[in-house]
């Protein structure tokens, strides 16, 4: 297998951007990558969808986004894992390089939901239709599942996740592309209006839409494109049952701790290697169960981590740099590239105010579905 | 939604059907062709107890189209004396009075009126025990 550099990223600011079509988005996010690179051609495209049959009535990616940046004719194809479409793709585009059937890949991941949808049926089209859904069932209401059970098991507290809320926020305020760049306070947080408890609004990651975009080419090309090529060291994908009753406890992921372990053998690290993690806080007991999954923190020490700062910018590893889902926005199949686009920056020194000094291993962590799907990749700096 | 898609489901979603594996017997809801425990094809009918144990739950304010009437609602995570897990509303209560432990009964009732058409679903909810 060769080794993998990641030589070129771009992406759109995430929002609610009225003016901007699925299309669109793809190739703004697209030529930035493109143009970080300088690469003036491609020998494959992966894009990540979630529902763009749903939010806008278009199927068949591949071939419409090559076309839109003037590539029709090359490997083009859609990957699609709910939530954790990105990072599928991100992946795919990885295998093909690392395997030596391509040279130069891009990986993209786009989602446009506010285009009149109905976002909350959507979405939860990514859990189980006739076991959950057919009874109610939203993806707030999954998250709030297992939160009450974490909450339950290990004693993880309403504040506690508030705090995950207040952290990305605080991270996200000092990101010119996230979708809501303030601050909110804990009391704000825990007033907010109640969607599926024990989970607020302000738990809540929001609708968005977006796209993300990166070039992957073998680490010994990489030096035609950058100076400052990122390396993909590990990538590791799990799955578990859709429906939550089929796991063994609902308070853990157990598809992010495969996907993790998968990841840090093939990358020859460990959990007290990673110096910077975007993981995916589409609630914030998400954040919490993940960072525990990932081994970043102790189980059930999740929110007690975000409470004490642990995981804030200039803690020992700090978690969602970006503003994380909640803060920077969340386009489900452009989040994963998005993630990776962070830790790519933070490699790189790129990541201004938001820089975590001296980065040189850091992690990105999507999720599809209620962790049915996890994937999990680990940069580092070359 | 065309209805062959529930009159497939009748068995397990109006009966409560489910099946016991041959080789390492637990308990699968609905039924499937692989045992998700041992890889097993080989099945006995099995029946589940209208009586079961709340594992964990939420109560839904922000709630899909079809189900807006009813919120808030709870919605759990049920589990019966069988092993099966099944995921239902709690009905007939104070919500604030369910939490893991609760002990319940499974009713059959209506569980909504699907879309413009309003088709009638119907299933299992969990009411709260004596």
């Amino acid at each position: 297998m060769r080794e993998v550099a990641i030589v070129g990223v771009g992406m759109t600011p995430f929002g609610e951007l009225w003016n901007d079509s699925l299309r669109g988005m793809f190739a703004q996010a697209a030529s930035a990558a493109m143009a970080d690179a300088g690469a003036d051609h491609l020998d494959g495209l992966y894009v990540g969808n979630m529902a763009g049959g749903q939010f806008v009535g278009q199927e068949h990616l591949g071939p419409l986004m090559a076309s839109q940046i003037g590539m029709a004719g090359i490997p083009a194809t859609r990957v699609e894992s709910a939530c954790a479409s990105g990072g599928a793709a991100l992946r795919m585009a990885f295998i093909e390089v690392a395997s030596g059937m391509s040279d130069l890949v891009m990986a993209a991941g786009v989602e446009k939901m506010n285009d009149g949808a109905d976002v909350t049926e959507i979405l939860a089209t990514a859990a189980d239709q006739e076991l959950e859904c057919y009874h109610g069932a939203t993806f707030p209401a999954l998250y709030a599942l297992i939160a009450r059970a974490h909450m339950a098991t290990y004693g993880t507290t309403e504040e506690e996740m508030s705090w995950v809320s207040v952290k990305n926020h605080r991270h996200g305020a000092k990101n010119p592309k996230a979708q809501f760049p303030r601050e909110v306070t804990l009391e704000q947080v825990m007033a907010s209006s109640k969607v599926a408890e024990p989970l607020r609004l302000l738990h809540c990651s929001p609708v968005s839409d977006g796209a993300a975009a990166m070039l992957l080419c073998p680490l010994d090309q990489a030096g035609r494109y950058t100076d400052r090529p990122v390396k993909i060291l590990g990538t590791g994908l799990a799955t578990a049952s859709l429906s939550l009753a089929d796991r063994k406890s609902p308070a853990i992921l157990d598809a992010v701790k495969d996907s993790a372990v998968r990841a840090y053998k093939m990358a020859g690290v460990g959990p007290t290697d990673i110096q910077v993690a975007e993981v995916h806080d589409c609630f914030a007991i998400a954040e919490i169960c993940c960072i525990e999954a990932l081994g970043l923190v102790e189980q059930g020490k999740g929110g007690a981590a975000a409470r004490d700062g642990m995981t804030a910018l200039g803690g020992k590893v700090p978690v969602n740099t970006s503003g994380g889902l909640k803060s920077k926005g969340h386009p489900v199949g452009a989040t994963g590239i998005a993630q990776a686009i962070e830790i790519v920056e933070q490699l790189r020194g790129e990541s201004g105010d938001r820089q975590v000094k001296d980065a040189e291993i850091g992690l990105a962590q999507n999720m599809g579905g209620s962790g049915a799907s996890s994937v999990v990749h680990i940069l580092g700096r070359v | 939604m065309p209805s062959p898609r529930y009159w497939r489901a009748i068995p397990s979603r109006l009966r409560l059907e489910a099946v016991r594996c041959r080789s390492c017997e637990n308990v699968v809801y609905p039924s499937r062709r692989i045992c998700p425990h041992c890889h097993g094809t080989e099945w006995d009918p099995a029946e589940l107890s209208r009586t079961g144990e709340v594992v964990t739950s939420t109560i839904v304010h922000i709630a899909p189209d079809d189900f807006a009437m009813e919120a808030p609602y709870v919605l759990a995570l049920i589990e019966t004396p069988e092993g099966a897990r099944l995921m239902l509303q709690v009905t007939d209560c104070d919500p604030e009075d369910i939490g893991p432990g609760t002990a319940v009964n499974l009713e059959f009732r209506r569980i909504r009126a699907e879309g413009n058409s309003g088709i009638l679903c119907y299933g299992f909810k969990a009411v709260p025990a004596g």
